[in-house]
C-alpha cells in the first residue's frame, strides 16, 4: 500500500536512535472533520511534518454531472458540501441562468438571498460548535445546535428539507414563501441577536480559549493568497475579499452590509471574523425582508428540456467557506460537457498543510477546526 | 494509634466496613455519573436522563448491566500482563485510599498517624496504573495519554502536596482526624484561603478532569490511556477517576472545610456535614468542566511549574514564619 500511496514507510521505532514516530490522525478519528487522514510526523508532542491525505469521500460529483441532464444535477448540488447546501444549490442554478439566458423574478431573487444567508449562519453556528468542541468545550456545542436547529426548522418548512436542500429551479425556486417564514426568519434573527452576549461571555472572554486560540495557527496574508485561501478565512488575514461585495451576483448590490475583517491570521480572528459575518447576515436578512416584493416566483414561461448552446458559463458565489465557483461547458447537448466545480475548502486546507508543521498536537486540532474545513467538499 | 470505630474492634468487624466501603464507592460512583450527566444536560439546556427510574436515577444501573453484560475483548496486539493488570492496580489505590477518612467524630476505619503521607503515596500509586495501560495497549495515542497523565501527574502533586503543608504545619498533626479536631475554632480555608485555591486547581488536574483532561482528550487522543479497553475494564477506570475525584475532594473537605464539623447550634450529624462538603466541591469540578474548554499540554504544564508552585512554596514560607511569629 504504501508504494501505492506514495508515503514515506513506517519507520522502525527503537535501535537506530530515531525518536520521532509517525501517526495516522483519521480517516476515523473524532476531530477529522469527516474523514480526512493527516500523516503526522512526530517528536513526541511536537509535529515535524503534516500530510493530509484526501480521497476518502470522493463521489465522483463532476464526472456524475457529465452522465446526466442538467435538472439531474440539481440534487448533487446541494451534496457537495452539506453545511452550506443551499448556497450550492442556488449557486448552479445561477450558473446554468446565466448559460441559458433566464432572467429570475424579482420576489425569487429576495427568497434566495435570504435562504442563503439563513445557511450561511446555521454552517457558522454549526462550525462555531464543533470548533469548541475541538477545544474540549462541550456546552457551547449544544448551545449553538439549539439555534442552528431553529433555521433548519425554518427553511425545513418551505423547502422539505434539513439538509442538502434542492430549493432552486433555473430561473427562481420551488415553493413560495408565506407570512409565517419571515415571521419565523425575524424571530431567529432577534433570538440570534439575544444570543449573541451569551456566546461571547461563554466563549470570547474565556482565558483558557484565548489562550488557545491567540496566536496560534498563523496564516499570513502572503500565504494565503499563495495558496488561494478564501472566505473567512482569507479576511482573518487583513483582505477585505467577499465576492457578495467584490462581485456582487444575484440581488447582493442593494443590500447595506460590511465585510468583517481581522489583522492577525490566527485563530482568534478566523474565530471573530465569523462571529461578525453572523450578524452581517442577519443584517442582509432584515433587508432583504423589508424589501420583499409580491409577485411570480419562476419566469412565465417554463421549460422542461435544456439545451443550452455551445458555450460556457463559470459562476462564483460566496459560500460559508469562501469561494465556490460552478464552470460549465455545454455542447449544445442535454448533458454538459464538462462540469468543474472550485471549491474553497480544498484552497483552504492545503494552506493548513503549510502552517501545521512544528505546532503540537493538540493545535493541529484547533487549527483544522478554526479553518472548518468540509471533508467532501474537498474530496467532491 | 487509636482506633474510633463504633463497633468492637474485630477481624470481622473490619471486613465488614472494607465491604461496606466497598459498596460505597461502587454507589458513589453510579450517583456522581448521574449527577454528572444531569448537571451537564442542565448547562447544556437539556433534560438529561429521564427514563429509567425516578428522574433517571436507575439510568447508572442500567449502564452497569450493560458494562458487566458485556464481552472482554482484549486487541492481539496489546502487552497481556500489563493490559491485564493495569484497570486493577488503577482501582485498588483508590479503594484504600477511602477507607482512611474520619467520616464523622465516631466513624473512621482506621486514623493513620501519617494518614496524609499515606494518601498522596495512594494517589501517586495509582498513576502507575494508568501508564501501564498506555504502555500495554501498544497503541499510539494511548501511550501519548499515558504520558502526559505522567508528567501531569508529577508537574501537579507537587503543589498539591505544598498546599496541604500549611495545614499540617497550622495543625501539628498528619492524622486527618487530629487535623479535623483542629478545626474546632475556625475552618483552615479562612487562614489558608491560597492554599485551598492551590489544592483545588491541582486536585482537578491530578483526577484528569476537565479542564486539564488532556490524558484523555478526546478530540486529539481519541480516548488517550484507555483507548483500547473496554466493557468492564473499561468501568473500571471509570469508577476510579470518580473515586478519585471523591478523594480529593474529601482531602479538601478534611483539610480546609472543617471535616465532619459544621455549626454546632445546628442539630445535624457530623457524617452529613462531612458529605455535604464533599459533595458540594464535586459539583463545583462539574461546573469547571462543563464551562471551559481545554488547556493546552505545554500550558498545562507552565501553569504548574511556573505559577502554581512558586506560589505554594510562598504561601508555605509565609505561613511558617507566621506560625514561629506569632506562636
Amino acid at each position: 500500500m504504501a508504494e501505492i500511496w506514495g508515503e514515506p514507510a513506517p519507520q522502525p521505532l527503537a535501535g537506530n536512535g530515531d525518536d520521532t514516530y509517525y501517526l495516522n490522525m483519521g480517516p476515523q478519528h473524532p476531530s477529522m472533520h469527516g474523514v480526512l487522514r493527516l500523516l503526522l510526523h512526530l517528536r513526541g508532542e511536537e509535529i515535524l511534518e503534516a500530510e493530509p491525505v484526501i480521497g476518502y469521500a470522493h463521489r465522483a460529483h463532476e464526472k456524475m454531472a457529465e452522465n446526466r441532464n442538467y435538472l439531474m444535477f440539481l440534487p448533487n448540488s446541494s451534496r457537495v458540501d452539506y453545511l452550506s447546501g443551499m448556497i450550492y444549490n442556488l449557486a448552479y442554478c445561477q450558473a446554468m441562468e446565466r448559460l441559458l439566458g433566464i432572467e429570475v423574478p424579482e420576489r425569487a431573487e429576495h427568497i434566495r438571498v435570504i435562504v442563503s444567508e439563513l445557511n450561511r449562519i446555521s454552517s457558522h453556528l454549526l462550525w462555531f460548535g464543533t470548533f469548541l468542541l475541538d477545544l474540549g468545550g462541550v456546552t457551547p456545542f449544544l448551545y449553538a445546535f439549539d439555534d442552528r436547529e431553529e433555521i433548519l426548522t425554518i427553511l425545513e418548512r418551505v423547502t422539505g428539507s434539513r439538509l442538502t436542500y434542492s430549493y432552486g429551479r433555473f430561473g427562481g425556486v420551488t415553493q413560495d414563501v408565506d407570512a409565517l417564514f419571515v415571521e419565523q426568519t425575524l424571530a431567529f434573527v432577534a433570538r440570534l441577536r439575544g444570543r449573541m452576549p451569551d456566546y461571547h461571555a461563554l466563549v470570547s472572554d474565556n482565558v483558557i480559549f484565548r489562550h488557545r486560540c491567540e496566536g496560534v495557527g498563523l496564516i499570513d496574508q502572503a500565504t494565503a493568497l499563495r495558496y488561494g485561501v478564501t472566505g473567512p478565512c482569507l479576511r482573518a488575514c487583513g483582505v477585505p475579499y467577499d465576492l457578495r461585495r467584490a462581485e456582487p451576483y444575484g440581488i447582493y448590490s442593494r443590500f447595506d452590509f460590511e465585510v468583517p475583517t481581522q489583522p492577525a491570521g490566527d485563530i482568534f480572528a478566523r474565530y471573530l471574523v465569523r462571529l461578525a459575518e453572523m450578524e452581517q447576515s442577519c443584517r442582509i436578512i432584515e433587508q432583504a425582508v423589508a424589501a420583499l416584493p409580491a409577485g411570480p416566483i419562476m419566469p412565465e414561461k417554463q421549460k422542461k428540456r435544456f439545451k443550452p448552446e455551445v458555450g460556457e458559463s463559470y459562476f462564483a458565489v460566496e459560500s460559508a467557506r469562501g469561494h465556490f465557483g460552478i464552470y460549465i461547458v455545454s455542447d449544445g447537448s442535454e448533458l454538459p460537457l464538462r462540469l468543474k466545480l472550485r471549491t474553497p475548502s480544498f484552497a483552504n486546507l492545503s494552506a493548513v498543510a503549510a502552517v501545521l508543521k512544528g505546532t503540537m498536537i493538540a493545535d493541529t486540532v484547533a487549527i483544522l477546526g478554526s479553518v472548518d474545513v468540509v471533508l467532501p467538499e474537498v474530496d467532491r | 494509634m487509636t482506633l474510633h470505630v463504633l463497633w468492637p474492634n474485630t477481624a470481622l468487624m473490619t471486613v465488614l466496613a472494607g465491604a461496606v466501603l466497598m459498596a460505597y464507592v461502587a454507589f458513589n460512583g453510579m450517583l456522581l455519573v448521574w449527577l454528572e450527566r444531569k448537571v451537564s444536560a442542565r448547562f447544556q439546556r437539556r433534560l438529561g436522563p429521564t427514563e429509567v427510574g425516578w428522574a433517571g436515577l436507575l439510568q447508572s444501573a442500567a449502564d452497569v448491566i450493560k458494562l458487566l453484560a458485556k464481552q472482554l475483548i482484549t486487541p492481539r496486539h496489546v502487552d497481556r500482563p500489563l493490559y491485564h493488570l493495569a484497570p486493577v492496580l488503577v482501582f485498588v489505590p483508590v479503594l484504600a485510599g477511602i477507607s482512611l477518612f474520619p467520616f464523622d467524630r465516631h466513624l473512621q476505619l482506621h486514623d493513620f498517624n501519617i494518614g496524609l503521607v499515606l494518601l498522596f503515596a495512594l494517589a501517586g500509586l495509582g498513576f502507575l496504573g494508568i501508564f501501564m495501560a498506555g504502555w500495554g495497549s501498544n497503541n499510539k495515542y494511548a501511550l501519548l495519554g499515558a504520558m502526559r497523565a505522567v508528567a501531569q501527574n508529577i508537574a501537579y502533586e507537587i503543589p498539591l502536596i505544598l498546599a496541604t503543608l500549611p495545614v499540617v504545619l497550622l495543625a501539628r498533626t498528619m492524622s486527618l482526624r487530629e487535623v479535623v479536631e483542629a478545626q474546632h475554632q475556625l475552618w483552615f480555608i479562612v487562614q489558608q484561603p491560597v492554599a485551598f485555591a492551590i489544592y483545588f486547581i491541582a486536585a482537578v488536574a491530578e483526577t484528569n478532569r476537565a479542564p486539564f483532561d488532556i490524558p484523555e482528550a478526546e478530540s486529539e487522543l481519541v480516548a488517550g490511556f484507555h483507548t483500547e479497553y473496554s466493557g468492564m475494564r473499561f468501568a473500571f477506570f471509570f469508577l476510579a477517576e470518580y473515586t478519585n475525584m471523591t478523594i480529593v475532594c474529601m482531602i479538601a473537605a478534611t483539610l480546609f472545610l472543617g471535616g465532619y464539623i459544621g455549626p454546632s447550634w445546628l442539630p445535624v450529624p457530623g457524617w452529613v456535614w462531612f458529605f455535604g462538603k464533599v459533595y458540594l466541591l464535586l459539583l463545583v469540578m462539574m461546573w469547571l468542566r462543563w464551562t471551559f474548554p481545554r488547556l493546552r499540554f505545554d500550558q498545562l504544564m507552565s501553569f504548574a511549574w511556573g505559577v502554581l508552585i512558586p506560589l505554594a512554596i510562598v504561601n508555605l514560607l509565609l505561613t511558617a514564619v507566621a506560625i514561629k511569629v506569632w506562636r
